[in-house]
């Protein structure tokens, strides 16, 4: 955190100032170490073992928040009878091996049965879509849950969970993970004595955990932990996710992602969604509680947004105009079919693929397919000019006057020459005003795409083929400032909607709970919806800091509601009390009999702490006074995920898709769910029982530096920048060094079964080489935000080069965060040299296409 | 200059005689460094914004002369930042004001060996002609079993994270109602 977002680490100085404990654990010891009481090195793809035996101690010693688990978890939940925990194969109950997919009815709660599992299952031969569940929970039939509060009876989670974790000991984080007894037992003396009433502990993560073939269960791990200690909804507590990009949260909520529309309604599902009813029976029951059950509201106002006085009720709104989903059409999956030609044309909107995503070559050799590419961006990136300066014209496989790909390089306006809002890693969106015009011919991409609209409906405008009805009943009038740049404040009022109708016609909406399913209001994104309250601009809002409550509501705009803090109902008791004095947040007050505090209640503001509903009541009302989690369909947090996840209902480890290590736990050596792309342009490195493995030896971990941002397009091509952090570089252990002739300052080469880089070296004690399993296992440690290319201040091989292309099948994120590599001293061989030398690696490891891509670990012995 | 400012400013005599016993401040600023003032002082306009880099939201004040962005500094408004800024967020007067960035359309034509010039006008009704026939080549109407797709497979967008959410929602809008399905960004990544 400190290298990567070092303003926000102030806060963590700030808590350590005050007493705070701070823990980092990471392979490597980073400027977060260096201030921290405590760093824990531990291997990179092992924290399930680390979280799983952190669960196993909460639970085993009885350290858990009891009040807190018992009211405000599924802890008491019983679960379906037929369920069964992972076996020895290393599956839980409904895996079928030949497509590598669950079927999740077993796992669901007792007496909720399951009726469709959306975006699990996928036409043969096809990755499933995933899942999109960023902003509620998965759906349930009802919230008619048994529950034994007790917490013995063995069908309900809490003993499901004691039992799943009682293999996860301090022992197996040794083996695994590399982390010895005191240092565990350290973490969980600080986690539990800092939980409870008085005191709560905040988890901190970011791509270091999602960037896995299991990423999002480590992040469950997470918030199994954090429920049993509870600390969610509760100020100091929390999971925090830091993200990397400006506005890479707003990107998520208002969508640039294939599987969603905005505020996290799905995209409509082949087959599934034929029309908008079968879209909501879908995606919701009326009879589960909680917010999710207005999703036709959010839905609708969407489509009015969208098509205005086209979409009507007669018409479904508009949503037959829609595109259809039916499998992973992620960025990765679209790689694949680019390189088999299918892809004809490819925006690059501020993404820098050729150096950002994994499998660098792969990425180039799909863009050389392309019939045309723009490329908007402030530099010139290395994914606008591989064609003429990129690694495989060096190395003769591919050639310039070979490649028919269309290059538009269109300069794009910098975020001081355009305004409109950012939404930061807490959900808070600030507004930019605009500062200066952009120089020449740089534009920003709401012009962009604004004058693309104009011209795609210009052309269309007398079109009369159905499938273009979509595009010309599109709104799309925005008001033109001077320069012809829309008018952002336009568009963020259409985000955040208006009454179309009524006494309020033409009046913005304050909360997404006026949006109605009538069409009488319209809305893009109905989590946003307040962002324009009472017709002013609520992200311009600057009021200093030092002029406001520690909270500062009155800066910028939090969705939803300008809610600071999620799921705030529970720092108070079950009786709407603050847990403690010191920890009061939000609360029930008695006088009032309205929810008041330091923030806006996330809850039924008027709703008692005593209320209980009617036996199956949905929706809203059907959230009881002590049901925190709105957004959940049974109104409680999920320590067990009866449904919406793919790839088990709690966290188990696998190993990576690449390890040198074999998984201790059962057969299963890595996720048998995991998305893999089998192909001569993506091979993978063996791992064990697979042979060969022994070629490539080592972990290797990618990061960031503080000096760089990501794939360098915004930090190599500035002077200052590149000063700072000039080459790349490989950290390595002294005994590393020693075993592989290593030397500091100089050069070493790093290769796997996709290519070799090369990069200096870096030997430090940074990167301890960790006992695992009996015997050392190293770690190479590489930054990956340099490039091949002719334009930037800076160039060099790019780490993201070495890395293939495996994938949680969740969210379809790739594993970059754990692989393996061998490493030689000296630079790499050039020109078709270079292929001849990775091809050794190749031969010495006996990789096929098959190799590290079989989905079911075979029994020992048979291979 | 008296003559008694003037032995003022001779640095070691300002320095014992002076409050500065150290050395550090105005017993050895020079008549040079007396008379520069920072350009955050001579600016014709302040405008606030926000970092363009992590996640974090850091508060930025952009100063601006001659229509001309001349410093970028944190603003201690923001109670998420204080006024700090990173060696990134620092920097980012660069990143505008960068001698390196390309402010003109370039275009390869297939096959080409260099870039050439191309007004924007002309690239982006060029872009809409790809779009379309890109589009229309490449549609599916539905699946083998007659459910509706209604989309290209042939058209892909990659980037979104480093943008506005204003930005971010008329790039959403416009491919799904053109069909476009196969939209996403550095949030996957």
């Amino acid at each position: 955190m400190a290298e990567c977002h070092p303003v926000g680490f102030q806060w963590v100085m700030e808590a350590k100032a005050r007493g705070a404990r701070v823990i980092h654990i990471d392979p490597r010891f980073t400027r977060t170490s260096a201030v921290a009481d405590m760093h824990v090195p531990l291997r990179a793809g092992s924290d399930i073992v680390l979280l799983g035996a952190l669960i196993n101690h909460i639970i085993s010693t009885q350290k858990y928040f009891r009040e807190y688990v018992v009211s405000y978890t599924n802890a008491a939940t019983l679960v379906n009878e037929d369920f069964k925990d992972v076996d020895d194969v290393g599956v839980f109950s409904g895996f079928d091996a030949q497509s590598g997919t669950y079927d999740t009815s077993t796992w669901q709660y007792l007496g909720v049965e399951e009726t469709a599992a959306a975006g699990n299952r996928s036409a043969a031969g096809k990755h499933p879509t995933g899942q999109e569940l960023g902003g509620r929970g998965s759906k349930l039939e009802h919230g008619r849950v048994q529950r034994d509060e007790t917490l013995q009876d063995p069908r309900c989670v809490f003993q499901i969970l004691r039992r799943h974790y009682a293999r996860y000991t301090a022992e197996l984080v040794e083996q695994v993970c590399g982390v010895g007894p005191e240092g565990f037992a350290k973490i969980c003396d600080a986690i539990t004595a800092n939980s409870g009433r008085e005191r709560t502990t905040a988890w901190v993560y970011s791509v270091g955990w999602t960037q896995h073939s299991v990423g999002v269960q480590y992040i469950r791990g997470a918030c199994i932990i954090q429920l049993l200690l509870g600390n969610i909804g509760r100020p100091g507590g929390g999971i925090m996710a830091l993200r990397g990009h400006a506005s890479i949260q707003g990107s998520t909520d208002i969508p640039t992602l294939f599987n969603l529309l905005p505020g996290y309604l799905p995209m409509p599902k082949a087959g599934e969604h034929e029309d908008l009813s079968s879209y909501f029976e879908s995606i919701y029951s009326p009879d589960q509680k909680g917010f999710w059950t207005s999703a036709e509201a959010y839905t609708v106002s969407l489509l009015k947004a969208w098509f205005g006085d086209m979409a009507t009720a007669h018409n479904d709104y508009g949503f037959h105009w829609l595109p259809r989903v039916n499998g992973d059409h992620s960025t990765y999956s679209t790689l694949m079919d680019m390189l088999d030609g299918t892809v004809e044309g490819y925006f690059l909107l501020g993404q820098n693929p050729a150096v950002g995503s994994s499998n660098g070559k792969a990425q180039r050799l799909g863009m050389a397919q392309l019939k045309w590419l723009v490329v908007r961006d402030l530099n010139m990136i290395e994914s606008a000019t591989f064609w003429k300066d990129g690694p495989e014209i060096a190395t003769g496989e591919l050639r310039t006057e070979d490649i028919g790909t269309e290059v538009f390089f269109l300069p794009a306006a910098a975020h001081t020459e355009k305004k409109g809002t950012f939404t930061n890693t807490q959900r808070m969106l600030q507004w930019r005003h605009k500062a200066v015009d952009p120089p020449g011919d740089a534009r920003s991409e709401l012009h962009f795409f604004h004058q693309l609209g104009v011209e795609l409906r210009r052309k269309l405008a007398g079109s009369p083929l159905e499938r273009d009805a979509g595009l010309r009943n599109l709104t799309w009038d925005y008001p033109l400032e001077t320069d012809g740049e829309p008018d952002g404040e336009a568009v963020l009022q259409e985000i955040n909607g208006r009454h179309r109708s009524g006494a309020k016609a033409g009046q913005m909406l304050s909360s997404f709970v006026d949006m109605k399913a009538d069409g009488s209001t319209d809305g893009g994104c109905w989590i946003y919806t307040g962002v324009y309250a009472d017709g002013v601009n609520q992200a311009a809002r600057r009021r200093p800091g030092q002029e406001q409550s520690w909270v500062a509501p009155e800066w910028g705009w939090a969705w939803p509601l300008n809610r600071r803090m999620l799921y705030n109902r529970a720092s108070a008791d079950p009786d709407g009390k603050p847990w403690s004095e010191r920890k009061r947040y939000v609360w029930w007050d008695e006088a009032q009999q309205r929810w008041t505090g330091e923030d806006v209640p996330d809850f039924p503001v008027d709703k008692p702490p005593s209320f209980r509903p009617a036996p199956g009541t949905g929706g809203p009302g059907g959230l009881a006074g002590d049901d925190p989690f709105i957004m959940q369909a049974d109104g409680k947090g999920w320590l067990y995920a009866p449904s919406g996840l793919l790839d088990g209902p709690l966290p188990t480890h696998y190993e990576p898709a690449e390890s040198p290590v074999r998984n201790p736990l059962y057969r299963q050596q890595s996720n048998p769910t995991r998305e893999s792309f089998p192909r001569q342009e993506n091979l993978t490195n063996p791992s064990p029982p697979e042979p060969g493995s022994e070629v490539f030896p080592f972990v290797v971990t990618t990061y960031r530096l503080t000096e760089h941002h990501t794939a360098g397009g915004m930090s190599r091509f500035l002077p200052y920048l590149s000063e700072l952090q000039p080459e790349f570089f490989c950290e390595v252990s002294p005994e590393l060094a020693r075993e592989r002739n290593l030397v500091n300052g100089g050069w070493a080469t790093i290769v796997s079964a996709r290519t070799a880089v090369e990069a200096r070296v870096l030997v430090t004690e940074r990167l301890a080489p960790l006992r695992i399993d009996g015997r050392v296992i190293h770690q190479v440690g590489l930054p990956y935000h340099w490039g091949v290319g002719g334009s930037a201040v800076v160039s060099g091989d790019s780490a993201n080069d070495l890395l293939g292309i495996a994938l949680d099948p969740n969210v379809h994120i790739q594993e970059s965060k754990a692989a393996t590599c061998d490493i030689r001293p000296g630079r790499r061989p050039t020109g078709p040299a270079l292929l001849r030398f990775v091809e050794e690696h190749r031969r010495r490891a006996g990789i096929t296409v098959t190799t590290g891509n079989i989905r079911m670990t075979p029994p020992e012995g048979s291979l | 200059m008296g003559a008694r400012n003037r032995r003022r400013s001779w640095p070691v005599l300002g320095q014992l005689t002076g409050a500065d016993r150290l050395g550090r401040g105005a017993a050895v600023e020079s008549a040079r460094t007396a008379s520069l003032s920072p350009r955050t002082a001579t600016a014709d306009r302040v405008v606030q914004s926000v970092c363009p880099y992590c996640a974090v939201g850091c508060g930025q004040r952009v100063y601006v002369k001659n229509e001309k962005v001349v410093q970028i500094e944190g603003d201690p408004d923001s109670p998420i930042s204080r006024g700090r800024l990173c060696p990134k967020g620092s920097a980012s007067e660069q990143l505008v004001n960068n001698p390196n960035r390309v402010t003109s359309v370039r275009y390869r034509r297939p096959y080409a060996t260099d870039w050439e010039d191309l007004p924007l006008d002309r690239a982006v009704d060029m872009i809409s002609d790809r779009l379309l026939d890109t589009r229309a080549r490449t549609w599916q109407e539905a699946d083998k079993d007659g459910n509706k797709l209604r989309r290209t497979m042939g058209i892909a967008s990659l980037g979104g994270a480093t943008l506005d959410n204003e930005e971010n929602y008329l790039i959403k809008k416009l491919f799904t109602a053109a069909g476009v399905v196969q939209v996403e960004n550095q949030a996957r990544i």
